[in-house]
């Protein structure tokens, strides 16, 4: 537990959270584990954690029947993966494969949730840092969707 | 040549400087009347110059009119500048034929001494500022262009001092006139009263030489003055100004301008005041074969910042609305070009005001932009 | 200025719409002598010039030349064989700051077509490595399929002392490399903003994100290099085409440092 409330409070998204909101957040943290091609969450299903990468590598993707799984987005060490739990339905959207073997800290969402509806204050802190990162991808994602690459006729 | 020499020479000895010129092989380039305009040709005698002949100029207006006397220099600029010798329109850079699985590219030189070799009669003092931003331009870089700076470097300048303001120039406001000052071999300026003479100021000693083989005589005191009064009054009689300061600050910070809409509404992107303006010098390239292919040539030609082509790179245009080449043209004039060579690029002849058909005027146009400027600044414009 | 006869000594097909064009000179005499970053007017007998950065190892003798197939000249260079003779006016332009960039750690980030202008940067480099603290090179494509110098990044990413990082804006199936913007390696590049100097090459939206990722990271304005294009039709700063602002793109770029022109980077149409 000690080991892991340094990890966390050096990580950049939990940059100035507070002594106390961090004993809170370690208490619902845990180390996971997952192998080369192994899923961390299907679409569809219950999101009830976010992931913060230690190492590894993590491939977002979408299945379609024809042109079979596609690869949205890569993400890697130090990377924060999953928000779904936040926003209602709280269901992934997406599916996350473990592209190398992946290790990373798993925290408790659905237990992170109801602590943020009691103490809104935790609330905000957490939702600003997730606004921040949803900005960050945003945009990387627009710039993909310029396929800026492509040749213009 | 410490002082100059000021000599008086009769239109007759004016005749006999274009045969002299002639005898040493020169083309005398001159003014001369062609349909509805003063033009830029070779002429061979004074009779073909616009004898008794005036312009009347305004935004998008060009008149010829009859004076009833013997001026032969009381126009201003006509469409013509004499970049058309200098930086001809159109000219073969090089010829390549092909041979066996390649090609052999062959320059194009003159083929004689005479070919390039031009008197240029009648040069404004603008103009005359015109030829030496060019020089800049075309001689004075890295890289030079071999054909211009052959033709330059043989032609004999003969300038002629406004005696009388046009209808759209404003020379003395961008201080390139009215008077001829540096650059030229022979200085005129022509009095037309009781008499009739020409003012002769030599500039070098290849004009001397010339000027020494016609009739002349040293130029009387009363005689200059005079030269020099109707010079002056030139001057101040001109309609427009444009102020040639800070002109970086004043357009570089001003890209957004409302009033670059206002004249885009207006402009027709016709490309018609690159072509008259002296000292534009964009040109394309194009290569020609013929029919057989067993020829390519490589023409360079006039171009204009104005067209869509012109900043065309794979897939679309860089400037696509003509608001924005207008911006363009005027922001590279005003002040692009003083980072590029020091000076501004406009000379003040008036030839985009007069030949543009919706007469957009540049002056107007960087009024407005430096208004908004001094009001940032928290100068008004009258004080300044 | 004339163009000089070069023979083509090989050509190759690199994608679907890009090729590699090896030169030497017709005379066979002179080593053909470029910085990184420069490029060369190459003229296609009865059709025209197109303006070509020059890729190859400036050591080489070999001149070498990627490029992609879009217009009618480079089109007709695609369709050139072994033996046929193209016209060559250059080298023109600035260059990259492989001086400036000595005892610092250097980040070089090139977007689709960017990268063959950033190879020369990448040979000097590796040819001086000990001058150099670390060298990263990001590379972003369309799709795997448009990766350029696929066995030649392999090879440098089996160096120890050079960092790869390639990625995708769309993967294809099977493709198990990283996807997403190339901005987005920028947080795994291990590197000293404070002592970086960058290169940048891709289309113009990419490389200012991409300053502007670094800038987020700490590297300043003037440490960071670009290359621009515009139209050409002289090479050498006489028929204003190329005009960038007041800048000339081919004699006072392609190469322009960062800060001096990132604000007419934003001004839109200049």
């Amino acid at each position: 537990m000690e080991t892991l409330e340094r990890i966390l409070s050096q990580h950049p998204f939990f940059k100035e959270l507070g002594v106390d909101y961090m004993q809170l957040v370690t208490g619902c943290a845990s180390n996971v584990r997952f192998e080369q091609d192994q899923f961390v969450f299907r679409e569809g299903a219950e999101a009830n954690q976010f992931y913060l990468i230690r190492e590894g590598r993590v491939a977002l993707q979408l299945f379609s029947p024809e042109r079979g799984h596609i690869t949205i987005e890569t993400l890697g060490e130090g990377d924060i993966l999953g928000w779904s739990w936040l926003i209602p339905p709280y269901s992934w959207h997406f599916d996350a494969k473990a592209l190398d073997l992946t290790r990373a800290i798993a925290l408790d969402g659905k237990c992170l949730r109801r602590k943020c509806e009691d103490d809104h204050h935790l609330g905000y802190e957490l939702l600003k840092r997730f606004s921040h990162i949803m900005g960050q991808r945003l945009e990387s994602t627009r710039l993909q969707l310029l396929d800026l690459y492509g040749v213009r006729s | 040549m410490s002082t100059p020499r000021m000599y008086r020479i009769e239109p007759d000895a004016l005749n006999e400087l274009i045969q002299s010129l002639r005898q040493q092989n020169y083309t005398v380039i001159g003014p001369t009347p062609r349909g509805a305009a003063i033009v830029l040709d070779e002429i061979t005698s004074t009779s073909q110059l616009p004898i008794g002949k005036t312009d009347e100029q305004a935004p998008a207006q060009y008149r010829l009119k009859e004076r009833g006397d013997d001026a032969m220099f009381a126009f201003s600029a006509g469409p013509h500048s004499w970049k058309r010798y200098l930086f001809p329109p159109v000219l073969k850079l090089f010829s390549s034929r092909k041979n066996g699985e390649g090609f052999q590219i062959s320059e194009e030189l003159p083929s004689s001494d005479h070919e390039e070799k031009y008197a240029l009669l009648g040069v404004r003092a603008c103009d005359l500022s015109a030829i030496q931003i060019q020089d800049k331009v075309f001689g004075g870089g890295t890289y030079q262009d071999p054909a211009y700076v052959r033709v330059r470097n043989q032609a004999f300048i003969i300038a002629v001092n406004c005696t009388r303001a046009g209808g759209t120039c404003f020379c003395s406001s961008v201080r390139t006139g009215p008077r001829a000052r540096v650059g030229f071999d022979l200085a005129m300026s022509e009095v037309l009263d009781s008499e009739h003479y020409f003012i002769v100021e030599v500039g070098t000693d290849r004009g001397e030489n010339v000027i020494s083989t016609v009739t002349s005589r040293a130029a009387e005191d009363g005689e200059v003055e005079k030269a020099e009064h109707l010079i002056r009054a030139a001057a101040q009689s001109t309609g427009r100004s444009l102020e040639p300061d800070n002109t970086r600050e004043i357009l570089y910070q001003n890209s957004d301008h409302p009033r670059w809409d206002t004249v885009a509404a207006r402009c027709l992107s016709c490309a018609n005041c690159t072509m008259v303006c002296p000292t534009c010098f964009c040109a394309t390239v194009e290569d020609t074969t013929d029919l057989a292919g067993t020829s390519a040539d490589r023409i360079r030609k006039w171009d204009s910042c104005f067209t869509l082509d012109f900043s065309y790179i794979h897939g679309g245009s860089v400037r696509p609305s003509s608001k924005a080449r207008y911006r363009h043209w005027i922001t590279h004039k005003l002040a692009s070009w003083v980072d590029q060579f020091g000076t501004i690029g406009c000379v003040g002849c008036g030839r985009c005001i007069t030949w543009c058909p919706v007469g957009i005027d540049i002056t107007e146009e960087f009024r407005v932009i430096r208004e908004t400027y001094l009001m940032k600044r928290g100068t008004s414009p009258n004080k300044e | 200025m004339v163009p000089r006869p070069y023979i083509v000594k090989r050509i190759r097909k690199d994608t679907v719409d890009t090729f590699t064009l090896e030169l030497g000179p017709k005379d066979g005499r002179s080593h053909f002598s470029s910085a990184p970053g420069q490029f060369n007017m190459i003229y296609i007998y009865g059709v025209g010039e197109v303006p070509i950065s020059i890729c190859g190892d400036p050591s080489n003798s070999t001149l070498v030349h990627t490029t992609r197939a879009v217009g009618s000249v480079t089109k007709a260079m695609s369709k050139l064989r072994r033996g046929d003779i193209v016209g060559i006016r250059g080298p023109f332009g600035t260059s990259w700051p492989v001086e400036q960039a000595r005892t610092r750690d250097v980040v070089v980030v090139a977007g689709g077509i960017g990268l063959p202008p950033l190879r020369p940067a990448l040979y000097h480099l590796l040819a001086h490595r000990d001058a150099y603290g670390k060298v990263v090179l990001l590379y972003g494509t369309r799709t795997p399929d448009d990766i350029l110098f696929k066995e030649e990044l392999e090879n440098w990413r089996a160096r120890f002392d050079l960092e790869v990082f390639v990625t995708v804006d769309r993967g294809t199936p099977g493709w198990r490399g990283n996807v997403g913007v190339v901005t987005t390696l920028i947080t795994k590049a291990g590197f000293d903003p404070t002592n970086t100097i960058a290169m940048i090459v891709g289309p113009e939206v990419m490389m200012r994100f991409t300053a502007l990722e670094l800038m987020k990271r700490g590297v300043k304005a003037e440490a960071i290099y670009v290359s621009m294009e515009r139209n050409m039709k002289c090479g050498i700063g006489l028929c204003g085409h190329c005009q960038f602002g007041p800048l000339f793109t081919c004699k006072d770029g392609p190469v322009f440092r960062y800060d001096q022109i990132k604000d007419l980077l934003v001004k839109w149409e200049i």
